[in-house]
């Protein structure tokens, strides 16, 4: 094993004092050692998109950064998506229109979703395929995860 | 309580939202890679580089000496532990086929585990088992399942089983047959691939002599029975959990060599073991499917309509029988048939084993395969009697008045009866929907313009609601608050929120009020789980019988309590009134309870506690039925297919939740997409797997997965189950291969071109190319 | 799929990235950018580096700037940046429509310009960009600098002529003149894989006769390359389909295309006569 280091990890605005194994991927370190298991792997070769997370406001593969690169960065994860116990128009418009089934692709998806609607709130139905074509759900057929991020950015133009 | 003017939420056939969502969207799931026991170890597996071979030695040393590491096994560590055995109990005939849960003599596949190493962190075991080296003699490898058996370890051949269903004089009918059409056609092998890789974890408790496995799904009571047998536990000291789960689709929730070894190592290790797949083991690990080639002939008369179906296949199973034994063999012969009356027929199975990932069920096993075959003959058929596609199928198709309708068939135990139905009249209400006539006119004109469009059909039938039976408990205690505790699996299909709706419409309650139970062995002695599209059909019907139950006692306390008949009463919104007078005195559920308590003085002579427990048995499957119907253009020039439009028309009984069921065939339909055009493992000569990763084995994306449009009726609720309920879990893959080899080659312009899935941009091209197209 | 250990490095400085790339390179020491090709390698343990230099935190590095006629593109630069134009007239919006091809849109955030060529995967889009358009490859180490023109660059699958101690500080992209005309075609089985094949043509011109053709093909052969065949069956004719379609020909008889599980050289060369045809066609649509 190579010598751990000190890193401080702010997940959802909470600071996470660790020390680190350089070759903890970021997934490993959020889930295993910050207890922030809503960030899912399912490829860990940066293919599937479940392990979306927003850092420093970018949707970026979790399974494809190491956790001591995102020292002193800003993540944001399916946790701290929801303001207290009311949802974010992304979790409500999921729930709403049947976008998920076994759940396990969703918190990639949400994040992926909540960082291109935050960056282009105007994004075209086009483009937002093309982003939405970046993750993989085996259950759902795609087609309720489109009409909620779609549902979700009329929600987000409205209050924002 | 909701006051009065809410609306109740829940009824049966409401699209209500899911109870499952608010924790997945919240990232509050508890699957299994989320659970952790303190002091737990993690295992690796070190898995056979080789496809087939003698074990000379395993030298495990240098990883035993690596820090950190605990231990290090291979089978003889664990030389106690017998084969992993059937689900169905075991079978003398094929238990010399078994995989142990690390490999003994021989290794037999790429990724047989061969030893396991437990580390204190799964960074450390997965160094370690690299350090495992492994020696292994070369035996011959077999890679395609309609080669010449091999021996297998001078015991038996690796044609492990045949087996043969039909009726009818097969000789007599060919011998007079106006036309005979055969075809050849090929399903790849592909599978489920969850979002979730799989997870255990297997921890004991000695002080009560406890052992638990966390990580299960699908059919925890049954993979509980197994674990029993082969570990020699009785039921009650071994209990098996079910958290959330990452999808199922069949091969997720079998009992595993991993499953197996996890429970091994708690006890034996005396501390909490956890074992997660990665991608790449998964895809080489877990059941692969579907893998079949088809030799198929129909003897037809002069009107069309085919008088026999003569079968013999070839299912390539892999390296081992796991546990559904040769169930998929079984439920392809006894599926063929589908929808048509074939009045003489005969399919005969080579059940083989090969050097490759051993191979079970996924969604829709034998029906997605059978369908695809005997589509591609319709229109075979179709073509050699210059009929029309559809008009084939209708003259053959089982009509209304010959229903319900039998024949000496076997589905994993059962009789096939088909449920009466009206499989033409759904037919039209399929193509008028569609508006075929004019969609023909419109493709024609198009393909004479140069373009190459398309359409297909795929006719199917749907087994679902395995019997013979299961129950149900239901507990409300005096706070009012509802328990439904059932011994089926959630694997993201909805079934907490169904079981509630069901529940709810008796206990006239809104369904979020109801708490639904599954997968925990320690809370029920029982269950089916959720497969073979059963868990709504006998589940939810067993949670009817038991709220009926709930509803009788409650009322009838209730009736003496307010000094009136139960027959006057109802509930509402958790609370018995009168029905006359829905504002005036009532009782609440947890009132009640409160009254059958057992100290309770008011209770009389009743049973203590407001709850039940009740059984459904069920004597046939239930046949839900409906068809696919595909359009799509190819380009000439790169072979691409796209989608253009998809149908789907279901029959299914009686809806539970509507969102639910199309979402059941919206996703259903994406993964028959990857079937038919993109999944494929392929291996090599050396039997070296090909498709380890998600850069290779492909599944679609949302921009290769058409939005179907669906018609889903209620026409012909199923005569087998009170509520009328039939299966909805397999339909949307069932058809789509057919349909869309269906489409392709009318698109192309070549009758029955497309043999072989999936149908690849190179295959296709070849075909054109051939074709001087 | 647990990558091997290593030590972590995160200089600041350019000389400190190439000091520690002189030290460690001889064990294995790696540069890490962006990461994406990277650490899935290094999660199936196909790469073991002993080191990591981290030069994500140097800010000289994200340069994207015109300088002398040529877009320089920083080793950090990412190729979101990429999705607005980078730079004025026909190569920004050229690179803005290749861009949408590269991967997927969380990779894009994250990846690098500078490391998809260092990475040299055959079908990616960046190194055939480069190879087309004749980019030049500043590489740095500690012991001085060179140039190397793309066509010197690309080595064979996955492996570049990059010493191990050399960081490739910056590609230079010359830009295109007002008058050039672009077009490309890529094909992948799906959204966002790499291309079984794909092409990327450029010409100017003069007197409605094709000047200066550039045509490249990557993801065919075991590295992009332009495809002089194709381009001599360009220069000086007057854009047609005949013309087009005798390029294509030219392009697919001169390639010498890689077999691999899913594809056959057969498919490959077929592929690439069409897309080859219908990247041209685009330059006149």
């Amino acid at each position: 094993m190579s010598k751990k280091k000190d890193i401080t990890l702010n997940i959802n605005g909470r600071d996470h004092n660790l020390s680190v194994d350089p070759r903890w991927t970021l997934a490993d370190t959020i889930r295993d050692h910050c207890g922030q298991t809503g960030t899912h792997l399912g490829c860990e070769h940066g293919v599937c998109g479940a392990c979306t997370v927003l850092v420093d406001d970018s949707p970026v593969r979790s399974c494809l950064m190491f956790g001591i690169q995102a020292d002193g960065k800003k993540i944001r994860t399916v946790e701290g998506l929801a303001n207290g116990s009311e949802y974010h128009p992304l979790q409500k418009a999921f729930m709403e229109n049947h976008a998920l089934q076994c759940g396990y692709c969703t918190p990639g998806f949400l994040m992926l979703a909540t960082g291109v609607l935050e960056a282009q709130p105007d994004i075209s139905d086009d483009e937002l395929n093309d982003v939405l074509s970046s993750n993989l759900c085996r259950c759902t057929g795609y087609a309720n995860i489109i009409k909620a991020v779609r549902a979700a950015r009329e929600e987000m133009r409205k209050t924002s | 309580m909701a006051t009065a003017t809410n609306r109740m939420l829940g009824h049966l056939g409401d699209s209500v939202e899911r109870l499952e969502d608010p924790p997945l969207v919240t990232g509050k799931g508890r699957f299994v890679g989320d659970i952790n026991f303190p002091d737990q170890l993690h295992m690796r597996i070190v898995r056979s580089a080789h496809a087939h071979g003698t074990i000379k030695s395993i030298d495990t040393s240098a990883a035993e000496a690596f820090p950190g590491v605990i231990a290090v096994w291979t089978n003889a560590d664990i030389d106690d532990v017998p084969p992993i055995d059937f689900r169905e109990g075991s079978d003398p005939t094929l238990a010399l086929f078994r995989q142990y849960p690390l490999a003994r003599e021989l290794v037999r596949y790429v990724g047989d585990p061969v030893a396991a190493v437990f580390a204190e962190d799964p960074y450390t075991a997965e160094d370690a088992a690299e350090l495992v080296i492994l020696n292994i003699d070369p035996l011959p490898i077999l890679i395609n399942a309609d080669e010449t058996p091999q021996d297998f370890m001078g015991k038996a051949t690796t044609e492990a089983a045949v087996v043969e269903q039909g009726y009818g004089d097969i000789e007599t009918t060919f011998a007079n047959a106006h036309k005979i059409v055969e075809i050849d056609v090929k399903v790849s092998r592909h599978t489920g691939v969850p979002m979730e890789c799989r997870g255990a974890i297997g921890r004991y408790d000695e002080a009560r002599d406890v052992l638990e496995m966390y990580g299960a799904a699908k059919v925890p009571h049954r993979n509980r029975d197994t674990l029993c047998r082969m570990l020699n536990r009785p039921a009650s000291g071994m209990h098996l959990f079910e958290g959330h789960t990452g999808g199922g689709f069949g091969i997720r929730g079998e009992l595993y060599p991993e499953d197996v070894l996890v429970c091994v190592a708690a006890i034996r290790l005396g501390r909490p073991v956890k074992w997660i797949e990665d991608r790449q083991e998964h895809l080489m690990a877990a059941n692969h499917s579907r893998q079949q080639r088809h030799i198929i002939r129909a003897a037809v008369a002069e009107d069309g309509e085919i008088v026999g179906l003569d079968d013999e296949l070839y299912l390539d199973q892999g390296g081992y029988i796991r546990t559904h034994g040769t169930r998929v063999a079984n439920m392809t012969t006894g599926t063929l048939p589908g929808p048509y009356r074939f009045p003489v027929y005969r399919s005969v199975c080579h059940f083989r084993l090969t050097n490759k990932t051993p191979a079970a069920t996924y969604r829709s096993p034998g029906r997605c395969e059978s369908t695809f075959v005997r589509e591609r003959l319709m229109d075979a058929v179709a073509v050699a009697m210059d009929m029309d596609p559809i008009a084939v199928r209708r003259r053959n198709l089982i009509s209304l008045e010959e229903m319900p309708y039998g024949r000496a068939l076997d589905v994993l135990g059962d009789s096939v009866e088909h449920d009466p139905g009206d499989y033409a009249g759904l037919l039209d209400q399929g193509l008028a929907q569609i508006g075929w006539e004019d969609l023909q006119k419109q493709l024609e004109e198009r393909r004479a313009n140069g373009e190459m469009v398309g359409s297909g059909i795929s006719m199917f039938f749907e087994k679902s609601g395995l019997g013979p039976s299961d129950g149900a408990k239901i507990f409300i205690d005096n706070t009012g608050c509802i328990e439904v505790v059932t011994g089926g699996a959630s694997i993201g299909q909805g079934f907490e929120t169904a079981m509630a709706q069901i529940a709810a419409e008796d206990l006239g309650t809104d369904y979020r009020r109801i708490r639904v139970v599954h997968g925990q062995t320690n809370r029920i002695d029982y269950g089916v789980g959720a497969h073979a599209s059963r868990a709504t059909v006998l589940t939810g019907t067993a949670v009817s019988l038991t709220a009926q139950a709930v509803r009788a006692k409650a009322l009838d306390m209730a009736a003496e309590l307010m000094q009136t008949t139960a027959e006057s009463l109802t509930i509402t919104d958790g609370a018995v009134h009168s029905k006359n007078n829905p504002t005036g005195p009532s009782l609440t559920l947890g009132e009640i309870a409160e009254a059958l308590l057992p100290t309770s003085k008011i209770r009389g002579d009743r049973e203590p506690y407001l709850k039940g427990e009740e059984w459904f048995h069920i004597d046939h499957q239930t046949y839900p039925y409906g068809h696919h119907i595909a359009v799509v253009k190819v380009d000439p020039d790169t072979g691409g297919v796209e989608i253009e439009k998809y149908f789907i028309a279901y029959d299914i009984g009686r809806s539970i939740n509507p969102m639910m069921i199309e979402g059941q065939l919206v996703g259903g339909l994406a993964q028959g997409v990857g079937g038919a055009l993109f999944e494929e493992f392929t291996y090599t000569e050396a039997g070296d797997p090909q498709a380890v990763t998600f850069a290779d084995y492909l599944m679609p994306t949302l921009q290769e997965t058409p939005e179907p449009e669906i018609l889903l009726t209620e026409d012909f609720p199923s005569i087998r189950t009170p509520l009328g309920i039939k299966g909805a879990g397999e339909a949307g893959i069932t058809g789509a291969a057919g349909a869309i080899a269906s489409a392709i080659d009318n698109a192309i312009g070549i009758p029955g071109a497309v043999t072989e899935t999936p149908v690849s941009p190179q295959r296709l091209k070849k075909i054109l190319r051939e074709h001087g197209k | 799929m647990k990558p091997t250990a290593f030590e972590y490095h995160a200089p600041t400085t350019v000389n400190e990235a190439l000091a520690l790339l002189a030290e460690h390179a001889p064990n294995d020491g790696r540069i890490l950018a962006g990461g994406q090709s990277l650490v899935p390698t290094m999660a199936f343990r196909l790469a073991r580096p002993t080191h990591l230099i981290d030069i994500n935190q140097i800010v000289e590095l994200e340069k994207l700037s015109v300088e002398d006629g040529a877009l320089c593109i920083g080793a950090t630069v990412r190729h979101a940046k990429f999705h607005t134009p980078a730079c004025e007239g026909v190569l920004g919006d050229l690179l803005t429509e290749v861009v949408n091809n590269v991967a997927h849109y969380p990779i894009r955030q994250r990846g690098t310009f500078c490391g998809s060529l260092a990475h040299s995967d055959p079908a990616s889009e960046w190194c055939m960009v480069a190879a087309t358009l004749d980019a030049t490859m500043i590489v740095q180490s500690a012991s001085g600098e060179r140039a190397i023109p793309a066509d010197e660059f690309f080595d064979t699958v996955m492996t570049t002529t990059l010493n191990d101690d050399e960081l490739l500080r910056e590609v230079r992209i010359p830009l295109l003149s007002n008058d050039s005309v672009y077009g490309f075609q890529e094909f992948s089985r799906r959204a966002g894989d790499f291309a079984i094949s794909m092409t990327l043509v450029t010409y100017r011109l003069e007197a409605g006769k094709i000047v200066d053709p550039h045509l490249g093909v990557g993801g065919a052969e075991d590295r992009p390359r332009r495809i002089a065949e194709a381009e001599a069956a360009l220069a000086g004719q007057i854009p047609s389909d005949n013309v087009f379609r005798a390029a294509a020909n030219a392009a697919a008889a001169a390639i010498d295309p890689m077999e691999d599980h899913a594809t056959n050289a057969q498919y490959r060369r077929e592929l690439t006569a069409t897309l080859v045809r219908r990247a041209l066609e685009n330059t006149v649509s």
